[in-house]
Parts: structure tokens; C-alpha cells; sequence
């Protein structure tokens, strides 16, 4: 058995399964600065990476560990870094670099109870905006939501692929219960394994060759350093050449093509999953571990005689508004449940007309089955116009 | 059925790892379901440790639990902090020598420190308790306890934790003709 | 000019990017005169250009990448050393040079800088120090001499700045040297020894930006600079180095010289013996 890939069944925490789909996928390369709860990812990998032949490293801080992997992964590896809130809000800088230098990379946050230090140890869902917006100017990001252990292996595996195959950096926005719970994980024989590698350069070092330039899918083809292409690549708005051009119509082409790369691949990239939604006049929207207490709550509204349906945001960015649109036209109202004070229920009001009740905790807890299920009756009661109740605020 | 199982005591006991090898016994080994949340922060650095184990057919969508089925004590501080917290029904498996039962409490005693000391170790005491769990209750199967013991301990303890869980499991089958 | 001295010099034209030329330096800045004297070590050091990456930050200096025709990397402000890091572990064939400012290096790199030499990464640092933050308008820097006028310290700069081959000797870098953009062929000298070395080389070069540091501090234009460094800079390579810090007072000496030669396990070799050697069929690198 290759050690890379430890097939069988495993009863194993989030955080070590997150690490395994990292080695799963063909990372290489992991640097990053311990912070709870995202350490075992870390403490595993460190464990893990030289077994297999690759590397850790822990950095002075997760400016330098966001650095490192973008570098590592010029330098042609499969490189990952793990946090929780108050490094992702330093990560947030480099990880418009990676953006902007289309390098594929992964980056793990597992969320705990945020403003600030907060509450370390306990969970949280608050950073999902600061996912897409956090880093200065316009730009996609590609974010996966786990809602179990299993997911957070599949998942990761996934986030691997989808950065090598956009050039983009890809967040598993996980938080601290998916990460600390421990659940069975089943690991598929390593040639079941699906692993995707970036874009290469068809033509040889040495020959005419533009590094940005991108074909139908705007995703350029990436040399590594020390191949013979003589790269340069900018976090200066750059043309096709990579050379720094400061002029409006170079930017616009510039940011209008790493946006509409992400957005162009919608349908690859979106996955969600749906619930008893046929029948439902309410449908709960949530992402992990909240997820987990949706269907809880859905379960004894049904029992009670509610039509509750749900949906498991399983991609977080790009949103997935489309089914949310399609969705709104069957439907009373949507609850939006969230460790948060309404992060995600903003987005899904601008895809849909009908009410968007809330349920939210700030965090710190596991979301209660019973607050979702209070948001639901209160949708079922009141969702006759367009009214909106918030749940939290009461 | 949904069956909710803490198990709880101070940092040293193991008490993380007993969770861990009945939720395993359960989710690969019985081909349940099943899931382990652990109590963290400087508590957990010496102080009081506790494992919440959730075991099912179904999928298990929330792991926390607040009244146990089935609850574990190994300290004093673990009853006081949970003696209350069992369901009606429910199974109380408590430390004999480190739980001071208040009256007429019912419970099942295990002094699975000293069946481990005389076994040579007490830090198997916490695998002496796994096997008076599955004794007493029947929550995963003797063969998916075993397994489960077999490929969680350190290889070269194996011998030791199987002879220690076959103890608590003897135990408690002994008593629980007694009473 | 420096200008017009990289663009005629024909035998670079392999390692310059010549279709990004004229640079974006004023007149009398000394990065021209550095970055030549980089491209001629380059070429002269016989390592294949294949295998040179050179990666900067944000500033002036960080600009040098963009001329030279080696694969090169402009990163975020500070980060360059990090970048480069995960650069060469990823790929210990690779020749990684940062090519980078004061500011950058020293201030908001500042923590980066210290943690790469204590590590002793297999990288060749060049400072290129002006005292100022030249790209933004002058503002003053970690390196800024006490007294000195800015931007931001319009009455003198209170506060005292960096020695910085003390600094680096004592986090352990392998080699350190300083030069002035005076000390051309010493420079290139010195890079292409430093090229030869492996583990945490760094070089600072002092050298004139008029525009920033040059006219407010009554140093004139580049030209003048570079007589001030002629009649005041001293080649002292065994001085102590408590003494090297700059005041770029009239009167002040400037120690030039390489005041480290030395040999450490770099951080690969630490982490082969430490680490990989306790693993079965563990390998190097990681791409
Ligand atoms: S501002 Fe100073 S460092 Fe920058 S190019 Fe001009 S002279 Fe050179």
C-alpha cells in the first residue's frame, strides 16, 4: 500500500481527514503557523508530507506561510497551508497574490468564534464573507463548505483539483466541529483517486511564448520556475507578457479575465445538495456543520407537519445562486441558518424574491436544532408577503 | 436507534481514546453509524477530559449530546460535573474507587484502576472501562470492540489493552449475575 | 548615466529584458549600476540562466526583476523571502536571489529576514539601501539615518536606524557583505562569490536615490552621493561590527567589505539529517 494514499475505512477527525485528502491529492508542499483548531492539519502533515517525499514547514506567521506555498507552487508543487480566523485575516494579503499570478494553491480555514482572538477552541461560521471579500480588489475565489469528515477528504481532494485546473487559490471553509469531530472516512484505493494538474505550456522553453495569455477557457497554460521559460509574473497589473502595463484598458482586460475564468466554470465548480424539496414550502439553507442541524430540524418540522425541505450549500463561492432562483419560484420562504449574524442569508436575498428568515448564533456552539426550528415556524407562520423577521434579533 | 454515550474523567485517563475506539468499533467495525466530539481547552490539559459519542443506524447529524444513555464516570469531578446528567433508563457506569455515589444512586461499579493495576498498568484502566461498557450495555459488538482495541493502542500494548478490555468485559458479566 | 550605460552595454542584452527598457529609475538612482553589476555576475558566475529566479517586493528595487531576463517574481510589499522560500524547497536546484529595498526587506519583511537567516535558507539576499522608501515620495525607512530629513520626519528622524551586516551577522547569515553602487566591479565581485555559496548570503548596497534621501539631506544629486562615497567609504573587512552602522553625516565613514565568510548546514542539510533521514525512502524537494 503506497503510503501516500491510506486506503481503507478510518475512524478519523476532520482535521487529519483534511490532511489525508491533501496527501491524497498529490500535495507536496505544506507551510503554515499553528493555530487552533486547525493544528492537527498541520501536526499530520508534518508527520505525513516526509513520508511521502514532500515537505513541511512551519513559518513565522501566516503572512510568510501564504508566501511560501505560492512560491512552492511556482516552483511546481501541490502546496497547501491550513488557519483559523485570525491567520486567514493575514493570509487575506497573499492570497490576492495568488489570484493575481493565477498560482494554485489551498488554504484551510477552520473557523472558531471571530471577532478577533474570539473564542479559540469553539466553533464558529463567521469568516464566509471575509472568504470572498477579504482581500483587496475584485476577484473570485473558489470556497467548499465540509459538513462531515468524509467531506472534509473529499473535499480537499477536490480543492487540489479545482486549483490546479483554474489557477486559482481554493478554500475548504470548514469550521470547528467538522474539524474536531472525529466519524468514519473511507479512503478509495489511490487509482480511484481522481488528481488534476494545471494548464502546461505546449510550446518548448526557448520558443515564442506569452505566460498570460489564455485560451477559450481563460485559463493560461503555467510553466514552472527553472524550466527555461525565462518567466515573469507580476502581482502589478500585467499584460500578456506579465510585463507591469499601468493603463486602465490592461486592468479591466486583466481583473475581467480572472473573474470570469472562475465564472465561466459555474457548473464545474458549483455542488450542492438538496433535500425533500419537492413538497417543501420552506427550504433551509446551510453550510457545514450547521448543515448537520438543518436536517435535524427539517426532520421534526416534517414530523410536526411542516413542508421543509433543505439545501446544503456544499460550494460557498462562487455562490450558487442559480439554484436558489430556481428554488424561489416553488417556495414560501427560505431559512438561512448560519454560526453568524446573517452572512450567507445576504447573498441569498439577491437571488430570490421570496422572504429569507434567519436563524444565527454568533458562535461558540454547534448550531441548535431548535433555533432552526423556530426560525422555520416563524417562516411558516408569517411568510405570506415579503416581510422579514429576524430571527436573532428577537 | 439514536444512542448518545459520554464518557468522562480527568486528562491521563485515556478518556479521549476510549471514545475514540468505541466510536470506531461502531462506525468501521459494526458498520454503524458514529460520531466523536471531545471536550478541548486547558480543561482538557489535565483537568477534566470527556468524550461524547454518538452511535446510530442512521446518519448522526448532531454529535453533542445532553442526557446520556449511557455515561462513563471516572472522577469525582467528572459525577459532579455529569452525575445528573443521564437519561431516564439509562445506563451510570461509574470508577468504584474515584466516584463517591451519593445515596441510593444506582450504578454499575467498576475499579478498573486497580483490575488495571493488577494487570501491571494502570493506564489501562480506561480499557478495562470500554470492556464493562460493552458488558453492560451492548452498544457495538464484543468482536468489533476488539478490533477496534487491536488497531487503536500502540502495537506493542496490544496484549495488554486486549487482556485489559476482556477484564472490565468479565467484570461487569460476573456482577451483573450478582445483582 | 546609468541609463544609457545598461542599454549600450551589448553582452548583456542576454540577461536584460531589452523590450522593457528604457526603466522607470530616475536619473542618478543607483539601481541601474546594481543590477548591472548583477547581470554581469549572473553571466560571469557560469550557472546556467535556466536556473537563476530572481524575486523581489514592492519598491524600486523590486522592479529589477522585471528587466532581467531570468524567470523573476514581483511579489506583495515584505514578502519576498517567504515567496522565495517556498521557491527553492519546493526546487533546491533553483538559484533564488532576492533582489530587494530597505523597506521592504528590513520593515514590513522585517520578521521574514530574520527567521530565513536563523534558518539559513539557501538564499542570496540583496539589499539595495537608499535610507528612504523611494518609490512612494521619500518617506522614511528603517534604515533612515538618525537626524535625517523625509517625508514623514520632516524635523530629523528620531529614531536610530539599522546596522545591517550586524544585524545579519548575528542571525547567523553565512555571508555579509556592503558595497556602494561606487564599488562596481567589488559588487560583482562579491555576487558572484555570494552565487557560490550556499545557505543565507546577504549583501547590502548602499547606494543613492536623490530624489528621496539625496536632496532633503543636503547629499545633492546621485553624482554628488557617489563622490561622498568616494571620499568617505573605507574597505575594512575586518571591522567590528558594532562600528558599520551609516550616518551618511559629511564627516562619517562608510566600511565597505564582505564581514562574514562562513559555512552552517543550510536548512536543506538540517532538514535531510533531522528529519528525512528518519523516514524510509524519504527524498528531496518537494515539486
Ligand atoms: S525614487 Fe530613488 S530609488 Fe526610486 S528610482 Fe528614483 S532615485 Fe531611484
Amino acid at each position: 500500500m503506497s503510503k501516500r494514499v491510506l486506503t481503507g475505512r478510518h475512524f478519523m477527525m476532520g482535521d487529519v481527514a483534511c490532511a489525508e485528502g491533501a496527501l491524497a491529492a498529490g500535495c507536496t508542499f505544506f507551510a503554515g503557523y499553528p493555530i487552533t483548531p486547525s493544528t492537527e492539519i498541520a501536526e499530520r502533515l508534518a508527520r505525513r508530507l516526509p513520508e511521502v517525499g514532500g515537505h513541511y514547514i512551519q513559518m513565522e506567521d501566516e503572512l510568510a506561510s501564504m508566501a511560501a506555498i505560492i512560491g512552492a507552487s511556482w516552483a511546481g508543487a501541490k502546496a497547501m497551508t491550513a488557519t483559523s480566523g485570525p491567520g486567514f485575516s493575514l493570509m487575506m494579503e497573499n492570497i490576492g497574490l495568488a489570484v493575481m499570478m493565477e498560482t494554485p494553491c489551498v488554504v484551510v480555514d477552520i473557523q472558531r468564534g471571530s471577532p478577533s482572538t474570539g473564542l479559540p477552541t469553539l466553533t464558529g461560521q463567521s469568516d464566509v464573507m471575509q472568504a470572498k471579500w477579504g482581500s483587496h480588489g475584485d476577484y473570485e475565489i473558489i470556497a467548499y463548505a465540509p459538513a462531515s469528515c468524509q467531506e472534509m477528504f473529499d473535499l480537499t481532494i477536490r480543492a487540489f483539483n479545482m486549483a490546479e485546473r483554474f489557477r486559482n487559490p481554493v478554500l475548504i471553509m470548514a469550521d470547528e466541529v467538522v474539524g474536531h469531530m472525529t466519524e468514519r472516512v473511507v479512503i478509495p484505493p489511490e487509482e480511484a483517486i481522481e488528481r488534476w494538474e494545471r494548464p502546461r505550456p505546449m510550446v518548448p522553453p526557448g520558443e515564442h511564448f506569452l505566460p498570460f495569455a489564455a485560451g477559450e477557457d481563460l485559463v493560461p497554460p503555467m510553466p514552472r520556475a527553472g524550466e527555461g521559460y525565462r518567466i515573469y509574473v507580476e502581482s502589478l497589473t500585467h499584460d500578456e507578457r506579465g510585463y507591469p502595463v499601468m493603463s486602465p484598458e490592461v486592468h479591466d482586460r486583466l481583473v475581467r479575465r480572472l473573474n470570469e475564468k472562475i465564472r465561466r466554470a459555474y457548473d464545474q465548480i458549483i455542488d450542492y445538495e438538496l433535500s425533500e424539496v419537492e413538497d417543501a414550502e420552506i427550504i433551509v439553507i446551510s453550510y457545514g456543520s450547521t448543515a448537520r442541524s438543518a436536517r435535524q430540524a427539517a426532520r421534526i418540522a416534517r414530523k410536526e407537519g411542516m413542508r421543509v425541505g433543505t439545501l446544503r450549500l456544499i460550494t460557498l463561492w462562487p455562490f450558487p445562486g442559480r439554484v436558489v432562483e430556481e428554488l424561489s419560484a416553488r417556495i414560501r420562504a427560505f431559512v438561512v441558518a448560519e454560526l453568524n449574524l446573517g452572512q450567507m442569508a445576504r447573498e441569498v436575498e439577491r437571488f430570490t424574491d421570496r422572504p429569507v428568515f434567519r436563524a444565527n448564533h454568533a458562535g461558540g456552539m454547534m448550531m441548535p436544532p431548535e433555533l432552526i426550528l423556530a426560525s422555520i415556524e416563524e417562516a411558516y407562520r408569517d411568510a405570506k408577503g415579503s416581510r422579514r423577521q429576524y430571527a436573532s434579533i428577537r | 436507534m439514536r444512542r448518545e454515550v459520554r464518557i468522562s474523567g480527568f486528562g491521563g485517563q485515556g478518556i479521549i481514546l476510549a471514545g475514540y475506539i468505541l466510536g470506531k468499533a461502531a462506525a468501521v467495525y459494526d458498520n454503524k453509524e458514529a460520531t466523536l466530539v471531545q471536550s478541548y481547552g486547558p480543561e482538557a490539559r489535565g483537568g477534566a477530559a470527556s468524550a461524547e459519542v454518538v452511535i446510530d443506524e442512521e446518519p448522526v447529524d448532531y454529535p453533542h449530546i445532553e442526557a446520556a444513555d449511557i455515561l462513563v464516570l471516572m472522577s469525582a469531578e467528572a459525577y459532579r460535573t455529569y452525575g445528573k446528567s443521564l437519561r431516564p433508563g439509562g445506563t451510570l457506569i461509574v470508577e468504584e474507587d474515584l466516584v463517591p455515589l451519593e445515596e441510593g444512586q444506582k450504578a454499575i461499579k467498576v475499579p478498573a484502576t486497580r483490575l488495571a493495576e493488577e494487570l501491571g498498568r494502570r493506564i489501562v484502566a480506561n480499557i478495562v472501562m470500554l470492556g464493562a461498557l460493552v458488558a453492560a450495555t451492548g452498544i457495538v459488538s464484543k468482536e468489533a470492540i476488539v478490533e477496534s482495541v487491536r488497531t487503536s493502542v500502540p502495537p506493542r500494548t496490544v496484549d495488554l489493552n486486549l487482556r485489559a478490555l476482556e477484564r472490565g468485559y468479565e467484570y461487569v458479566k460476573e456482577k451483573v449475575r450478582v445483582l | 548615466m546609468p541609463k544609457e550605460a545598461v542599454v549600450s552595454t551589448h553582452p548583456l542584452d542576454e540577461v536584460l529584458r531589452t523590450d522593457r527598457l528604457p526603466h522607470i529609475w530616475c536619473p542618478g538612482c543607483g539601481l541601474g549600476t546594481v543590477m548591472g553589476a548583477f547581470a554581469r555576475a549572473m553571466l560571469a558566475s557560469g550557472i546556467p540562466l535556466d536556473q537563476h529566479v530572481v524575486v523581489s517586493g514592492i519598491g524600486c528595487t523590486g522592479r529589477v526583476p522585471g528587466y532581467l531576463k531570468v524567470d523573476g517574481f514581483h511579489t506583495t510589499h515584505g514578502r519576498a523571502i517567504p515567496f522565495a522560500t517556498g521557491l527553492v524547497i519546493a526546487n533546491p536546484e533553483l538559484k533564488v536571489t532576492v533582489f530587494s529595498g530597505d523597506g521592504d526587506l528590513v520593515a514590513i519583511g522585517g520578521n521574514h529576514l530574520i527567521h530565513a537567516a536563523r534558518r539559513n535558507i539557501d538564499l542570496n539576499v540583496i539589499c539595495v539601501n537608499n535610507f528612504n522608501y523611494g518609490m512612494t515620495g521619500g518617506q522614511l525607512g528603517p534604515t533612515t539615518p538618525k537626524g535625517a530629513i523625509t517625508t514623514t520626519s520632516p524635523y530629523g528622524f528620531p529614531e536610530d536606524p539599522f546596522n545591517l551586516p550586524h544585524l545579519l551577522a548575528s542571525l547567523g547569515a553565512v555571508f555579509v557583505a556592503r558595497w556602494t553602487t561606487l564599488h562596481v566591479r567589488q559588487l560583482e565581485e562579491t555576487m558572484i562569490r555570494a552565487f557560490h555559496k550556499r545557505g543565507f548570503r546577504f549583501i547590502e548596497v548602499l547606494a543613492p536615490c536623490p530624489v528621496g534621501f539625496g536632496r532633503p539631506n543636503d547629499m545633492g544629486e546621485g553624482l554628488d552621493e557617489m563622490w561622498f562615497y568616494r571620499r568617505q567609504a573605507d574597505y575594512d573587512p575586518q571591522a567590528a561590527l558594532e562600528m558599520l552602522e551609516v550616518s551618511m553625516h559629511k564627516d562619517s565613514k562608510v566600511i565597505c567589505g564582505v564581514f562574514v565568510d562562513t559555512e552552517r548546514p543550510t536548512y536543506m542539510d538540517n532538514y535531510h539529517k533531522y528529519v528525512l533521514s528518519k523516514v524510509m525512502g524519504g527524498k528531496s524537494g518537494a515539486a
